[in-house]
């Protein structure tokens, strides 16, 4: 199946000269949700501002529903809604006609039968005649939700969603994400919770300082890298990894009092009870163990941080 | 042509409006008010007429300019860089609609409310002196044509502008005083032969002419000269416009 959005060796340097993204490809694919994660400054935000428009490309191309977004603009933005990152919003304007604002911005019909249903959706039924500047900020962010769903687009593009959003609120807010997937958008979203990219998404790209790092569906990610390890206390520390325990690739700690295995949890065979009957054959005695599955978030701190 | 982006725009702008309607409807009463009683009562009971028309009347023509000119370029200025502002012209930029569409939407919406309290001026003054007006259709031409090139002119400084300061300096510093200076109280051949050369430079000069001839049948400066010069005036604005969403000055980075 084509890519829903298709970004081809898309380089973004800005008027100050900055390169924010260098030779940038991706592709998205109809359905999926994709967690965008970088540190701060990474070109999250500016990746998603070319893509919709808000910034022009340097060079590159960029497709969506297999338009280009320069040349076929209308055919290309009409698919996309986007949720920036800071709260924009007119303050003094009633939050149901902000979003029929936005509706009648991307070239829809009138629709307010449409347009309850998304604010149902996002709980801001009783706001709907509110004005922007008495609602609270987890508020505002769904009112800005629903202005990128007032013209029923197939991208949708979220960044930060759950910035400064309460734990219950995120929870929220990955309901409604689910439930947007399940309708059939597609999700592009940009986090710094590693949690909540490992709670909703089903791929990851990385990037950091302008250039991708990766692109992998979640599951085969962590899989792949996320080993487990086993972490054995001795009572008595030893001076080094008895020889009988060569194969094992043992790590001795500092002090000696303790030992880690690592493993893949997908081996056929972990390994576990041979190692835990050699250690006694070696005259090793335990005193406790412990394991540890590595999360996305080392996986991310370890690609991040690695010399370039 | 994306129809529904431009009544969008339209409709948003126009809620601003009449959220303040009871405000833009005021002020330009009192305003004309005041300058009746100033120009009109003080200064007209020594200058009883120029050139055949009653003083009170004579002004009135660029009474209504005058406000007309300040009224559309704030308001369309203001339109467009509120969203710039408070960020919400991400909204603007991300969608599918191109620089005719955003134009007519906001010059639409300020033309509306310039010709509106253009409008009421007329009404108002029309309690204070007798009016007759020779040409209506052409008044009413010459009304849409300000309105319409001034919003033009307010949308670029709106573009332009990176503060309020900004904003406001083109109001204050060109417009006021190029009317003032443009004949609005007084007829050019009043002044002395050099000044009438040098106001000959000054293109606010043109419209009032034109407008108050379509009142009176008097102008400075031959009828058709000031329809060239205002249609002049649009075209220049609008191929600005087309330059800034052609390159994205001011707006995309
Ligand atoms: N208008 C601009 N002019 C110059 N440089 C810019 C501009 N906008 C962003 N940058 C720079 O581009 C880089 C990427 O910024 P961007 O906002 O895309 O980062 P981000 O990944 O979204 O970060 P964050 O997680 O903080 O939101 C940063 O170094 C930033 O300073
Ligand atoms: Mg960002």
């Amino acid at each position: 199946m084509a890519p829903i959005v298709s970004v081809q060796s898309l380089t973004k340097r800005y008027d100050s000269g900055f390169e924010a993204l260098t030779d940038v490809s991706l592709d998205i694919r109809e359905g999926e949700i994709l967690a965008l994660l970088g540190p701060n400054g990474a070109g999250k935000t500016t990746l998603i501002s070319t893509i919709c428009g808000i910034t022009n490309p340097t060079s590159g191309r960029i497709e969506v529903g297999g338009h280009d977004t320069i040349e076929e603009f209308r055919a290309a933005r009409s698919l996309i809604g986007l949720v920036p990152q800071e709260i924009n919003l007119e303050p003094f304007e009633k939050v149901i006609n902000s979003v029929r604002f936005s509706r009648g911005l991307f070239g829809q019909a009138p629709n307010d039968a449409y347009l309850d249903e998304v604010l149902a959706r996002l709980s801001l039924t009783d706001k709907r005649d509110q004005k922007i500047v008495t609602l609270s900020g987890g508020m505002k962010r769904r009112v800005l939700i629903a202005k990128a769903l007032s013209h029923e687009p197939r991208v949708l593009f979220l960044d930060e969603p759950t910035a400064g959003v309460d734990v219950e609120l995120r929870r929220d807010m990955w309901d409604t994400v689910a439930e947007l997937k399940a309708s059939g958008v597609t999700i592009i979203l940009t986090t710094h919770y590693i949690e909540e990219a490992e709670a909703i998404a089903d791929r990851i790209a990385v990037i950091n300082k302008g250039r991708i790092l990766l692109v992998q569906d979640k599951e085969a990610l962590m899989a792949e890298m996320g080993r487990k390890e086993l972490r054995i206390e001795l009572t008595e520390p030893v001076a080094e990894v008895p020889a009988a325990l060569a194969e094992y690739d043992l790590e001795r700690s500092e002090d000696g009092t303790a030992l880690t295995y690592c493993y893949d949890t997908h081996a056929e065979s972990t390994g576990i009870t041979r190692l835990l009957t050699d250690l006694r054959g070696a005259g090793l005695h335990l005193r406790d163990l412990q394991t540890r599955q590595s999360s996305l978030e080392e996986i991310f701190v370890g690609l991040v941080t690695e010399p370039a | 042509m994306n129809f529904q982006a431009v009544r969008s725009i339209y409709i948003f702008e126009m809620a601003r409006f009449f959220r303040t309607l009871l405000q833009s409807f005021i002020s330009p009463v009192i305003s004309t008010s005041l300058y009746f009683v100033v120009f009109g009562a003080a200064i007209g009971s020594r200058i009883q007429e120029v050139e055949g028309v009653g003083y009170g009347a004579f002004i009135v023509p660029g009474l209504i300019m005058l406000s007309v000119m300040t009224q559309s370029t704030s308001n369309a200025s203001f339109g467009i860089y509120f969203p710039k502002f408070i960020g919400t012209i991400y909204e603007h930029l991300s969608a599918p609609v191109n620089f005719l569409e955003i134009t007519l939407g906001y010059v639409g919406a300020a033309v509306t409310k310039s010709l509106f309290i253009g409008l009421i001026i007329l009404a108002t003054a029309a309690l204070f002196v007798d009016l007759q007006i020779q040409a209506p259709l052409a008044m009413l031409a010459f009304l849409v044509l300000t309105c319409i090139s001034f919003s033009l002119l307010g949308f670029i400084i709106g573009i332009w502008a990176s503060n309020f300061e900004q904003l406001q300096l083109i109001p204050l510093l060109v417009i006021t005083p190029l009317v003032f200076l443009g004949g609005s109280f007084y007829s050019i051949s009043m002044l002395p032969p050099l000044w009438q050369t040098i106001t000959l430079f000054n293109p606010v000069v043109y419209l009032i002419s034109g407008f108050r001839w379509s009142f009176f049948g008097l102008a400075d400066v031959p009828i058709g000269i000031s329809l060239l010069a205002i249609a002049g005036f649009t075209a220049l604005c609008l191929g600005v416009i087309w330059w800034i969403f052609r390159t994205g000055w001011r707006l995309r980075t």
